[in-house]
């Protein structure tokens, strides 16, 4: 970055007083609840933490893509299957709106794409989990960008600028995506038997993955105090664990369906839903690649990758002899 | 062929005839006519647009947060350009 290199140019001594007084700044912007913007200085760990949670949070756009279009084909109506695409189509553009503002902060589209592929950035687990009835598609609209939204409506106050101008236009989305789910569901809910079961089925099975997706308690989050303090984050995991809980049990009441918790039930005390123990164990081991779909997923990432070349070739080919023709012209 | 990214390109939106273009993000394409398409299907999917312009990012000369203070220092000490500034005796209408 330009202001990187300009400090480089300071000797030592006046460098490291240039850094103590730029640091002094960064620290009473984010105090003030100011932004920060791409070109101001901002210490290291600040832009490394950004980096690695605005990638993960691209890649999980566009790898989220994938269980959902499992289901476009196979659509059991047009108007189902316009809403489907449009939704998929949705989280591609998330996907680029993440990635262009991960960009500002000095690293490249293909860096990241290069990191996700070989598996040095992660997406969220919750991918790696596969849609296996048209009920799952409800489900996910509902539970997944319903936790996806409890997580996502504080980031549009994030201290760094161009992510939280990406998460405002979001937010915007999601609204839609989660709706279109809740819908679906309780279009399956009050229909036959058989649509019945399928919706409870795939709400059991997306109930607790979609509780993990807030990350671990906060005793053991390894980032959440730091980033708390740079209010990059808000609230802790636990906290937004618990508001996506209360909003959720009065909702599934609505739809006819329970959620698979028999620790479930309100504490007039507290104020809140008290809700059972999560299984760590099966969170750790998605994370660690042994979910049920985290080899698919990224085969079918690098495939289109791989396939697509041939496109962005054929673009960047057409748009160089286009330069050509019209530097003739002018000459 | 080169394996390194398209060109980044800012896009600029009119929301509605009588507006000014905005910011609304960036994105890679080839070339410009591609940096239109692309930014019609990633920031006016939802009608939020009756405009677009196209603007390689490397193309744009910005000033630097550096200097913030003193480039833009010259207009702090000019309060006679408000008119606030200005002490008008009560009853003095339409000023």
């Amino acid at each position: 970055m330009a202001t990187a290199a300009a400090h480089k140019a300071y000797g030592t001594e006046e460098e490291h007083a240039g850094t103590a007084a730029y640091e002094r700044a960064f620290d009473a912007a984010v105090a003030a609840d100011g932004r920060i913007e791409p070109r101001d200085w901002m210490p290291d760990a600040y832009r490394a933490t950004l980096v690695r949670q605005m990638a993960q949070h691209a890649h999980s756009e566009i790898i989220g893509m994938q269980p959902e279009a499992n289901w476009i084909t196979r659509a059991p109506s047009l108007r189902r299957k316009a809403i489907l695409m449009a939704k998929v189509q949705d989280e591609a553009g998330h996907g680029l709106y993440l990635y262009s503002a991960a960009e500002t902060l000095g690293t490249s589209r293909e860096e990241l794409l290069d990191k996700l592929h070989s598996g040095r950035q992660k997406y969220s687990s919750i991918f790696n989990y596969p849609t296996l009835t048209w009920a799952d598609v409800g489900a996910i609209g509902w539970l997944v960008d319903g936790a996806a939204i409890t997580n996502q409506v504080p980031l549009c106050r994030c201290s760094y600028g161009p992510y939280a101008r990406a998460m405002v236009r979001i937010c915007k989305e999601e609204s839609f995506h989660q709706r279109q789910g809740y819908e679906l569901l309780l279009a399956l809910s009050r229909g036959t038997p058989e649509q019945h079961a399928m919706a409870q089925d795939a709400v059991d099975r997306w109930w607790w993955p979609s509780l993990m997706m807030f990350g671990p308690p906060d005793d053991e989050s390894a980032h959440s105090a730091q980033s708390m303090t740079w209010k990059i984050k808000r609230h802790s995991n636990d906290d937004l664990r618990q508001r996506f809980v209360d909003i959720c049990v009065p909702q599934a009441e609505s739809l006819g369906l329970t959620l698979p918790d028999p620790d479930l039930k309100w504490n007039e005390e507290r104020g809140h839903y008290d809700f059972g123990p999560i299984d760590w164990t099966e969170f750790k081991e998605v994370l660690k690649g042994n979910g049920p779909c985290n080899e698919q997923r990224l085969t079918q990432r690098r495939k289109a990758h791989e396939e697509g070349a041939w496109v962005r070739e054929a673009a960047a080919a057409y748009a160089a002899k286009h330069s050509d023709d019209t530097k003739a012209e002018q000459a | 062929m080169t394996n390194t990214d398209w060109p980044l390109w800012e896009v600029f939106v009119r929301s509605r005839r009588g507006l000014s273009h905005t910011h609304a993000g960036s994105l890679h394409a080839p070339d410009a006519e591609f940096a239109l398409r692309n930014a019609r299907d990633l920031y006016t999917r939802r009608g939020e647009g009756v405009s677009i312009w196209v603007v390689p990012s490397a193309a744009i000369t910005a000033s630097s947060p550096d200097e913030k203070d003193p480039f833009f220092e010259p207009a702090a000490d000019k309060p006679y350009r408000h008119p606030t500034f200005y002490e008008i005796p009560e009853g003095v209408k339409h000023l």
